[in-house]
């Protein structure tokens, strides 16, 4: 069984959403249980194989038992292990919530759903846990795929920035694929570890140039790193909020993977790579200034949270343009704190939209009497986006600075800091609003009783819940997912 | 009960406990002021049990939490963070009975998060009091930053809200130069805490050291109202009173300036210092503070907020000792952590009785005043004076010390801000005391609430008559002062271990 574990980890989704659709014929409720316990299944086996990784080292599986460099070989490692906890987790802690969402969808609808979500995950499983570079293309178009079928369920607008989004990934991933064509006419080879064998002796070359700059492209989309970020905000903003929670959580971070994965376990260092790399980390501290920039200038609460996102994944990427360990350590965590987050300002946004159909700052005026829990929640991880202690933001903000002032970087570290300051500010605002400004009298007037909470139903309420504390143990216990984790996960020679 | 090295953790824990607790008996209110004077009480007692092993010279520690690889939350009891625990536990209790009294008198909304928040605010005080290294002193003083808004927005008007706002966007700010100033020292000197004399000597270059010292000063000097970053002080004195007084008087500024001296006597070192001369920049800075910020109070018509500008004043008497670095100096500007504590909160606490009693808020309406409420006037009187420097109150034995301080560092001018200054004090207070007891007209009829409001700063005032007579009575404060800056300036200078 451990031997199968990289596999069962994508199949077991995989599976589950090829049946999904004909149970949902049937009844919404038993498709929402089989997507639950294909989720709970590959959340477990992620686990299990992560801890193998920890143990005793990566675990390697051929598919079809065909041997590598010719076969298809996954490779699940304590970095691809832990990228796939999170993933699995994830995605089950957004199908917990997306309850209300289905009930009273049409039969095929709600078992549609299911299906291309599961497929989501499943094409997002199989991002992190490949060893073959070819590979990750494919699930890395399932993944698209899934998600530009998601995102359009939001109604008309939301069709539109789908569409864009559609276009500009599948140039993205057309990047990609441009890219790891020229390594492989260069290499010959579409495994990662033997691509990583033989590239030093040919980094040299124009077409390995070429092939860096048309993978830095395409993945530097697909992350929406400043300024090619275009994609995200309309996505963000108009799809169903159990999805933006998934895919704003989620997605981008398994890209970074991807970044992080070939600079640091794939390509030769020096020269061209580290060229890239030093690009790349001026457009992430650019990223994290105009993120938060541009959030301060929005009006709807989603939109502002997805700029938001730009300007962390900002943080990410500058973690892993420096490359020390203490950097991708900070750029590492800052992936697990970045998605806890996230999932939470979303959800929690999502839900007060849900409740409410409020999704204007200006009318969040006194939110925070009528869905006290969801406001609390939202207000915990709006003090981890800017970065207080002790929240888990705090520590992976911590552990970037500190790599940039060992860089002696001043720029980025004013970048940092520039953009936690913008946080607070249209973060607090939205705080401020809601607990301290009065409701507004027709919202009032409409619900059910004066001054009543409206909290959310249950399945919505426990994933926010469950995620704001996770803020704040992953704050408290960073110490101990940095030295028992994310350590083992770093690049072995260190990085550079 | 629990062992020494226990006891700074359970200092820090017990009003967060309280919080919780205060929180949950919202709908019961004798309930829950039990829990804030139950917590106090007890807090008071624990950091009070530390005494007799600082003054024999054990330094009491608890065990360090691993944070970031490094670097460890670590909680240490010594000279000068047990004098400012003993100060602030002291005077939480006092501002406790003074609040439920002046809550109640008032009829005021939203005492339960009033009552909540005071409760995590002074228990990251005692944290920031009890932090062994820079770190641990950061995350407390941010949490202390962010606990301390909903006291300033308490009465909720368009004007409490933006003074909130002015005070966050002050002191995050700040707070993150602190930030990047405690991380690149980390960066510098790794792992290192706190340490008499400062650990920084000889680990960067003297403009690299310069640049840092600034960070942390800009870091620290918003809460402890250096100019110009003083700008959020006068306007949160639309906080209730007794917010102004424990926290604006004792807790949030003096986290400040305790953070101006450790940073000077503990990061840097003295000797440090005086060779990169940010010691003098610093001492300008403050010397100049103190005569801009008593210029304004002398301007300033409404009572609080020349209390407020008085306090700006004082503080920088206390960053003032820091930059001078002589034994005398350290030892009055950190005394004058509880001196200026005493002093001022009972001149809160009278203002809040003036503002509750008779609802007068501005120094033009308070004629004939200390003829209906002598007792509180008097005590007014006696601290005014004492904060001019003038004996029995203890205002006299800090700035004695901070004088012989400048002549001993050898910066005789620095004497002259100091007489200059109490002599505005005299300027600013005089007019009130003596339009309260001899000034025109009757004032309106008032209701008398009782002694909640009148015993508590009888209480401070006394202390502060009794520490100015004998300055270690009760909690041998002054002998904790000397004791700190001693070490201080011994580890300086070479000296013995």
């Amino acid at each position: 069984m451990i031997e199968h574990l990289p596999i069962l980890v994508v199949v077991v989704p995989l599976a589950a959403a090829a049946v999904v659709p004909l149970v949902g014929l049937r009844s919404t409720r038993a498709a929402r249980g089989v997507m639950l316990a294909a989720l709970a299944a590959a959340a477990a086996l992620a686990v299990a194989a992560l801890r193998q990784a920890l143990a005793e080292g990566a675990l390697h599986y051929q598919l079809g038992g065909w041997p590598p460099p010719w076969g298809i070989e996954y490779v699940v490692d304590p970095l691809a292990g832990g990228m796939a906890v999170l993933v699995a987790v994830f995605g089950l802690i957004v199908a917990v919530y997306t309850g209300p969402f289905l009930v009273g969808m049409p039969p095929l609808g709600a078992g549609g759903f299911c299906a291309v979500y599961l497929l989501l995950v499943t094409g997002l499983l199989g991002i992190v846990v490949t060893g073959d570079l070819f590979n990750l293309y494919v699930f890395l178009e399932i993944s698209s795929l899934s998600a530009y079928a998601l995102l359009a369920l939001g109604g008309k607008r939301s069709l539109v920035a789908s569409f864009r989004y559609l276009v500009l990934g599948t140039i993205a991933g057309s990047f990609y694929l441009l890219g790891i064509g020229y390594l492989y006419a260069i290499t010959g080879t579409l495994n990662m570890a033997d691509a990583a064998a033989r590239l030093p002796a040919v980094a040299a070359s124009p077409a390995f140039t070429v092939a860096v700059a048309l993978i830095v492209i395409g993945l530097t989309i697909k992350l929406a790193l400043f300024p090619l970020h275009g994609w995200l905000p309309d996505a963000y903003t108009y799809a169903p909020t159990p999805v933006t929670g998934f895919i704003a959580a989620v997605m981008t971070k398994v890209s970074a993977y991807a970044l992080l994965r070939i600079f640091f376990f794939v390509l030769p260092g020096g020269g061209v790579a580290d060229d890239a790399l030093r690009l790349l980390g001026w457009a992430a501290a650019a990223a994290a200034l105009a993120g938060s920039a541009m959030a301060l200038a929005q009006t709807d609460v989603r939109r502002m949270l997805a700029y938001s996102s730009v300007g962390q994944i900002g943080y990410i990427v500058l973690g892993i343009s420096i490359g020390t360990p203490l950097a991708l350590t900070g750029a590492l965590l800052h992936v697990l704190n970045h998605a806890v987050t996230k999932a939470c300002l979303f959800l929690s946004a999502g839900g007060i939209l849900f409740r409410t159909r409020v999704a204007d700052v200006a009318n969040y005026r006194g939110i925070a009497r009528r869905l006290p829990i969801s406001m609390a929640a939202f207000t915990v991880a709006a003090a981890s986006i800017v970065g207080l202690p002790p929240t888990a933001g705090f520590f992976s903000k911590w552990y970037l600075l500190a790599a940039v002032l060992e860089r002696g970087a001043w720029p980025f570290a004013l970048a940092l800091v520039g953009s936690s300051l913008l946080s607070a500010v249209y973060l607090f605002r939205v705080v401020e609003r809601s607990y301290l400004g009065d409701a507004p009298e027709a919202a009032v007037a409409s619900e059910a009783s004066e001054g009543a909470p409206l909290e959310l139903p249950l399945g919505m309420l426990v994933p926010i819940v469950l995620l704001a504390a996770g803020v704040l143990l992953l704050g408290v216990l960073s110490h101990a997912v940095v030295s028992q984790v994310i350590a083992f996960a770093l690049p072995v020679d260190g990085g550079r | 009960m629990l062992t020494p090295s226990e006891r700074p953790l359970a200092a820090v824990l017990v009003s967060l406990v309280a919080a919780l607790l205060i929180a949950a008996s919202g709908r019961r209110p004798n309930l829950r002021e039990t829990w804030t004077f139950l917590a106090a009480i007890i807090k008071l007692a624990l950091v009070a049990s530390l005494l007799p092993g600082v003054l024999a010279g054990d330094v009491v520690e608890s065990a360090p939490l691993t944070l970031v690889p490094g670097l460890a939350l670590h909680l240490r009891a010594d000279a000068l963070g047990l004098l400012f625990a003993l100060v602030a536990s002291t005077l939480w209790l006092l501002t406790s009975l003074y609040s439920v009294g002046y809550m109640r008198a008032a009829g005021y909304e939203h005492q339960t998060s009033y009552f909540a928040s005071f409760a995590v605010c002074v228990s990251a005080t005692i944290g920031i009091a009890f932090a062994a290294n820079l770190i641990t002193f950061f995350i407390f003083y941010e949490i202390l930053t962010v606990a301390t808004y909903p006291l300033v927005v308490h009465f909720r008007t368009d004007e409490a809200l933006a003074a909130g706002r002015k005070y966050l966007v002050y002191t995050l700010a700040a707070g993150q130069a602190l930030l990047v100033a405690v991380i690149w020292a980390q960066t510098i000197a790794p792992g290192a805490s706190f340490q008499p004399g400062g650990f920084l000597a000889g680990q960067a270059s003297a403009p690299a050291l310069a640049l840092l010292f600034l960070l942390f000063i800009v870091g620290v000097g918003v809460k402890a109202g250096i100019m110009p970053l003083h700008g959020w002080l006068p306007a949160a004195m639309v906080a209730p009173t007794p917010v102004s007084a424990l926290l604006h008087a004792v807790a949030v500024v003096k986290a400040g300036a305790f953070g101006s001296l450790r940073i000077v006597g503990y990061v840097f070192g003295v000797d440090l210092l005086a060779e990169l001369g940010a010691g003098q920049v610093l001492a300008v800075a403050a010397s100049a503070t103190i005569i801009i910020a008593s210029l304004r109070a002398l301007g300033e018509g409404h009572l609080k907020r020349r209390l407020a500008y008085s306090t700006i004043a004082q503080l920088s008497y206390i960053v003032l000792g820091a930059a001078l670095g002589s034994a005398a100096a350290l030892a009055g500007a950190m005394f004058h952590i509880a001196a200026h504590g005493a002093m001022k909160i009972t001149m809160f606490f009278c203002a809040g009785a003036i503002y509750t009693k008779a609802h007068v808020e501005r120094i033009a309406d308070l004629g004939g005043i200390g003829r209906r409420m002598p007792i509180t006037m008097g005590a007014f009187a006696i601290c005014a004076f004492g904060l001019a420097g003038i004996p029995p109150a203890v205002g006299f034995v800090s700035k004695w010390n901070l004088g012989v301080g400048a002549l001993d560092a050898g910066h005789a001018p620095f004497l002259a801000v100091l007489v200059a200054s109490g002599l505005l004090n005299i300027g600013y207070f005089f007019p009130i005391v003596h339009a309260a007891f001899f000034g025109g007209r009757q004032p309106p009829a008032f209701d008398d609430n009782g002694p909640a409001l009148t015993l508590p700063l009888v209480v401070t005032a006394l202390l502060a008559v009794v520490l100015g007579v004998y300055p270690d009575a009760g909690l041998s404060l002054y002998e904790l002062a000397w004791q700190a800056a001693r070490s201080v300036v011994a580890a300086g200078s070479g000296g013995a271990p």
